[in-house]
């Protein structure tokens, strides 16, 4: 038991870490989205794009640009990997097929950072640093916008914004970047030089090693791309290892920094919804319900992977296959938990080689809707939209027509988020049973059995909830897969935001109710115990056959 | 008193279920299932169990398909349970719309006999001692009273006069004396009678807001578990544990939430007939819902909030007068005096003397504002504090402080004097009803602020507003004032329900989100409000409030209790689909059920849960007024953690007996 110590030791760290900066830092997002002052330096932004950062737009204004500026964002990542034998520091790799180039645009631009290829050995500098890094600093940024404007659309009163105004999508996008992302990458990526993490623009050396082999060691602008990964929740790795790598994950300090980047903003914006409605109780409940369930998750993968359930663990004396020794079990754990419950899907050890009870627990934090606390941004709206659910149910049973935060929850939201809570499992499901029918879908498993199924599934899963992270196992570079996960990326991403904002203007058009005795508070423990559960029971009543076929069959035998 | 403890007629009785059978079978055309996408679903995947068994005939597949077609049969049933109940009401009031002649007045100014069909809006007829009302109306002639008891329940007459509040009649109603003349107001088939019968039948039921909002819930569950259960076919077959369609129809049918789909619209209906016997009559189940949601109560001091007659409640005698001495002169001065105020003087004493004989009474008249008895050389006066004071020749500076101090408190005073000597003062007060205060109470602690609305002074309003417990008074109120504060009510986002009777009241009645009409007001009241109360009781306002909100608390239990059902249906079924391909699955069988049996039993039990909660369905669940998280906990006590523990009983229970069956 001496390795609980440390195991426990890492958890108390990120908690005071994280208890120390995220009421802060959702001070600042809250302020930011609610200010009406702009810098020098975002003006000169809004005059390089011909936008009007004053102007409220109306919701389908605001969904508009968000989908425009995304097709853009694909199409420009598509030439990029089209064209890149015709690029500047392309260190000699050729273009990327059509099917893959489809699959990697759509990834950075919806913020899964699915990775179908190795890194180091498909893309240039120019490519990784000016493609993938800023989309990673985009692509966050319109989540959190998209989330700050569901916010705005709870708090605003109908008769001051009447037609379903919230907020101007140019100025949440370019202040997100500006004041928050931007300072704290470099931050970050300061303090991850510092640990050792590589940032050059140098060419592959070719050493010699002790054998006598050769061996290509690729440097690059891995540090930027890494604070970015993180604090972005978007994941895609520098190297194929993803943070695995020593050169973007060297010692179990960085390998905390880096769960601490995971976690940081999702939380904050928790915490910066609760200033935006004007009651900080009611951004705590939500924050404690993400916090709960990510807790029982690392509680329940550091046991899988500890106790290394499973006949080969048990022979080998522990679940070390596939995990870092300089990160051990717990540390590993830790980080599957943070990544999964984030959308970010970086890894710090192969999923695949998670033990089964450990593997499943990362497929139901992905299939919870990354809520746990979710990717920046998406994790705030897919959890509030399961705050509406909740309260429709529960607010039934006080004997009042349900409302949250005072606005009504009447057909036309109903249909809305009815569609919302569909969009992703209609996607998992129906993906994966395409992929396990067809030859083609087949042809990509590593395995046969529930474990083959664990690999279809925690793909097609790990694409439509946006996360981006791989159990491995599965040859995804096909035409077949890159198409399939390309689709449910995209869907799984834009589907929600535009319900999510659709919704936001329906709420900013009401007149908030004022909240009486008769009304069900939305701050109390049993909202939160009743949250939980709701999200929870929807994920389980939805996915369980699924499960059941794979990592429960798995953990059983 | 609250909703669950009164005692009414038993839900569900087998002769209810037997005539609601007919109707059922008529209901399972799937174009009438449409509304309804879940029960649609159970009848599709009945049909094509059906037709699977025709196929490849096997008892587990018959078994199958009966219980299908009957999850949807009982569903139907629930509805036409609930809609049969009405139906007995209606029958009634169709005997009301028996054609009767109408004596209708011509343009010359003579009567021509025509039948009541004939009859426009703005016909006048003359009815009289005897006759059947021959449409509604209002009173322009005369005065009547009249029998109500069909429409009301009420058997004592009722007084109908022109001009004023009480000049609403009703089609079908029989006058009992006298001859009035009455403007027709409503064109055939249109009709008060017309629009009770469509009501208390719910054929006019128009699903409400909330209804249409749970309906989308509801439907977006289907949906997922029709791509669950879709997807699990091919997704077996990759796994090799091929499953055939009618147990895939089978888990989608206990999956999908049968209980509260089959349930909705007769919780609705029931909704409504529990307001109808109550003798209220909702105009639309949306105002039914509105109820539940009310912020504000709107209440008229007099007859809501006080008996409304003013009563005497003390006498305090002058300086250097004996009680006695007073209550004997107030006593003799009231016992001719028939008014409430008299009356009440007389109780109040509490002795009963026979009039002395040879006595002269003074009545009350508007100009000496005083009554009082002239006996044995005595004379005795009791009104008005001026006038009698006055009367007395001279006031007295103690006198005058009751007086005031009566008046403070928001009482009259009567001041009574015997031939030029103040005796004292009588102190006649509102008098509050019984109850009402901890009524208010309740209704605090669900979140509903009530407001006093009365013509008085503020000081007196004040003074009642404290003793009932009111939170807040709006005094000498005019209608206008009235239409204000609901406005004003209604822009802070607040749901404010009121009732009235006068016409005046109309423009308030048709503002407020809940307006409910006295039966005894004018027909514009009733046109504007969206509940009439048959009663003419304004205390039921509040009795209003707690059906809706007792409607939407079952709305809501049920489908947390269809929900929670899920979780054990999984365990009793996904073992038993599975356990052939993976053994390793049977440590879930956690109700140790037979593999060969499970899913039956779970399709028998979710059928029969359908029927169980019919009751509950159509009773509602038991309310008492509380605060919402008080409420909250109770009801996911009892409906979320039951509706997770009941299923695991009831499908091991099922399936000790269906595992005898043979050949499954």
């Amino acid at each position: 038991m001496s390795e609980l110590a440390p195991a426990l030791g890492q958890i108390a760290a990120l908690v005071v870490l994280l208890a120390l900066t995220v009421p802060s830092l959702g001070r600042w997002l809250a302020h930011l989205y609610t200010s009406e002052r702009h810098l020098g330096v975002e003006r000169a932004t809004y005059r390089v794009l011909r936008v009007d950062p004053d102007a409220d737009q109306h919701w389908r204004a605001y969904a508009l640009a968000v989908l425009g500026f995304s097709l853009v964002g694909v199409v420009v990542l598509y030439a990029f990997g089209r064209l890149q034998q015709h690029l500047p520091l392309s260190l000699g790799f050729g273009a990327l097929p059509a099917d893959g180039a489809w699959n990697t645009a759509v990834s950075f631009v919806t913020s899964t950072n699915w990775q179908w290829y190795s890194g180091e050995a498909t893309l240039g500098h120019l490519m990784q640093a000016s493609g993938l890094t800023v989309q990673n600093f985009l692509s966050a940024g319109v989540g959190m916008a998209v989330a700050a404007a569901f916010a705005r659309g709870l708090a605003r009163r109908g008769d001051e914004t009447g037609d379903g105004r919230v907020g101007n999508f140019w100025a949440d996008l370019v202040r997100t970047v500006v004041r928050v992302l931007l300072p704290i990458a470099l931050l970050a990526a300061l303090v991850l030089v510092v640990m050792g993490v590589v940032q050059n623009l140098s060419d592959s050396h070719l050493v010699t090693t002790l054998t006598g082999g050769h061996q290509a060691i690729t440097g690059g602008p891995v540090a930027s791309q890494e604070a970015i990964k993180e604090l972005g929740t978007n994941g895609g790795g520098f190297y194929n290892a993803n943070s695995a790598h020593p050169f973007e994950n060297p010692t179990p300090l960085s390998d905390l920094l880096e769960v601490y980047l995971l976690l940081l903003v999702p939380f904050a914006m928790a915490w910066a919804f609760g200033l935006i409605v004007g009651d900080r109780r009611q951004g705590l409940a939500i924050l404690a319900v993400m916090g709960v369930l990510l807790a029982v998750s690392v509680a329940l993968l550091t046991w899988a992977e500890m106790a290394g359930p499973g006949t080969a663990p048990q022979l080998a004396g522990g679940a070390m296959e596939g995990k870092e020794q300089r990160f051990g079990t717990a540390a590993s754990a830790l980080f599957a938990a943070a990544t999964t419950g984030t959308s970010t899907g970086a890894v710090n050890a192969m999923h695949d080689s998670l033990t089964a009870p450990g593997g499943g627990v990362a497929m139901v934090n992905m299939m919870l809707g990354e809520i746990a606390p979710g990717g920046v941004g998406s994790g705030l709206y897919g959890m509030l939209v399961l705050a509406v659910v909740t309260v429709f149910l529960s607010g039934l049973m006080v004997g009042r027509t349900p409302e949250y935060l005072g606005k009504k929850i009447g057909q036309q939201e109903m249909v809305l988020v009815a569609v919302y809570v569909l969009t992703t499992p209609v996607l998992v499901l129906v993906a994966s049973a395409v992929a396990l029918t067809a030859p083609d879908g087949l042809a990509g498993l590593q395995e046969s059995g529930p474990h083959g199924l664990s690999e279809a599934v925690y793909a097609v899963t790990s694409a439509s909830n946006n996360n981006g992270s791989a159990f491995g196992g599965l040859t995804s570079g096909t035409p077949f897969w890159n198409t399939l996960l390309g689709l449910c990326m995209l869907l799984g991403r834009f589907v929600p935001i535009v319900l999510v904002l659709a919704l936001a203007g329906r709420f900013a058009r009401q007149q908030p109710v004022p909240a009486g005795a008769g009304t069900l508070p939305t701050h109390r423990l049993l909202f939160v115990v009743l949250l939980t559960g709701v999200a929870l029971v929807v994920v389980g009543l939805t996915y369980v056959p699924v499960l059941a076929l794979g990592p429960i069959v798995e953990s059983l035998s | 008193m609250t909703t669950s403890s009164t005692s009414r007629p038993a839900v569900l009785t087998p002769a209810q279920l037997a005539e609601a059978l007919p109707g059922a079978l008529r209901k399972l055309d799937p174009r009438e299932l449409l509304a309804t996408p879940v029960m649609l679903v159970v009848e599709l995947g009945a049909a094509a169990t059906t037709v699977l068994s025709l196929v490849d005939p096997s008892v587990f597949g018959w078994l199958v398909t009966v219980w299908l077609w009957l999850t949807v049969v009982f569903g139907t049933l629930a509805e036409a349970v609930a809609e049969g109940r009405g139906k007995a009401q209606a029958a009634s009031l169709r005997e009301l719309q028996t054609e009767t002649p109408a004596h209708r007045r011509t343009p010359s100014g003579g009567l021509e006999q025509v039948p009541s069909t004939a009859l426009r809006a703005g016909d006048l007829v003359e009815v009289a001692a005897g006759e059947r009302i021959p449409g509604d109306g209002d009173v322009v002639e005369g005065v009547a009273s009249v029998d109500e008891s069909a429409v009301t329940g009420e058997s004592a007459p009722v007084i109908r006069e022109s001009g004023g509040d009480r000049s609403a009649v009703t089609g079908g109603t029989i006058v009992l004396s006298d001859r009035i003349v009455v403007r027709i107001t409503s064109e055939p088939g249109h009709s008060f009678v017309d629009r009770m019968i469509a009501l208390v039948e719910g054929s006019e039921r128009q699903r409400t807001p909330n209804e249409l909002a749970l309906g989308v819930l509801l439907t977006s569950l289907t949906a997922i578990f029709v791509v669950v259960c879709g997807t699990l076919y091919f997704i077996a077959d990759h796994s090799d544990a091929h499953q055939d369609v009618i147990v895939l129809v089978a888990l989608l049918v206990c999956l999908i939430p049968t209980t509260i789909g089959a349930l909705l619209s007769a919780i609705g209906i029931a909704g409504m007939d529990r307001l109808v016997r109550r003798n209220v009559l909702a105009m639309s189940g949306r105002a039914v819902e509105a109820a539940g949601d009310v912020d504000v109560l709107l209440l008229d001091k007099t007859g809501t909030i006080t008996y409304g007659n003013r009563q005497a409640s003390e006498l305090v005698p002058a300086p250097g007068v004996t009680d006695d001495e007073l209550a004997e002169a107030a006593l003799l001065s009231s016992l001719a005096d028939e008014t409430p105020e008299g009356r009440s003087i007389v109780a109040l004493v509490g002795r009963d003397v026979p009039r002395p004989a040879g006595a002269t009474y003074v009545e009350f008249s508007a100009t000496t504002r005083m009554s009082g008895i002239d006996v044995d050389g005595r004379e005795i006066r009791k009104g008005a504090a001026s006038a009698v004071t006055a009367w007395a020749g001279g006031t007295s500076a103690a006198v005058d402080e009751i007086v005031e101090r009566v008046s403070a408190s928001g009482g009259t005073p009567l001041v009574v004097a015997e031939s030029g000597r103040l005796l004292g003062v009588i102190h006649l007060k509102d008098v509050v009803k019984t109850g009402i205060k901890e009524r208010f109470e309740e209704l605090r602690s669900m979140g509903i602020r009530t407001v006093m609305i009365t013509g008085d002074n503020a000081t007196t309003a004040a003074a009642i507003a404290r003793e009932a417990g009111v939170d807040d008074v709006l005094a000498e109120a005019t209608p206008e004032d009235k239409l204000a504060l609901i406005r004003q009510e209604q822009q802070g986002g607040r749901m404010v329900a009121m009732c009235g009777d006068g016409t005046n009241d109309a423009p308030a009645l048709a503002q407020a989100d809940v307006g409910v009409a006295m039966n005894t007001g004018t027909t514009a009241a009733k046109e504007a409000g969206n509940m009439v109360d048959l009663d003419s009781d304004p205390t039921k306002l509040i009795d209003v409030v707690e059906i809706g909100k007792q409607l939407l608390i079952t709305r809501g239990a049920l489908t947390t209790f269809s929900v929670a059902n899920d979780v054990a249906k999984y365990f009793a079924i996904l073992p038993a689909m599975f356990v052939t391909a993976f053994p390793d699955l049977r440590v879930l069988n956690v109700m140790r059920l037979d593999p060969d049996s499970a899913i039956l039993s779970a399709v028998v039990f979710n059928a029969l849960v359908i029927v169980a909660l019919i009751p509950l369905a159509l009773r509602g669940v038991a309310y008492r007024p509380a605060s919402a998280s008080a409420l909250l906990q109770r009801n996911l006590l009892v409906y979320g953690v039951g509706g997770l523990v009941a299923p695991f009983v009831g499908i091991k229970l099922l399936d000790l007996v269906i595992s005898l069956v043979p050949g499954l």
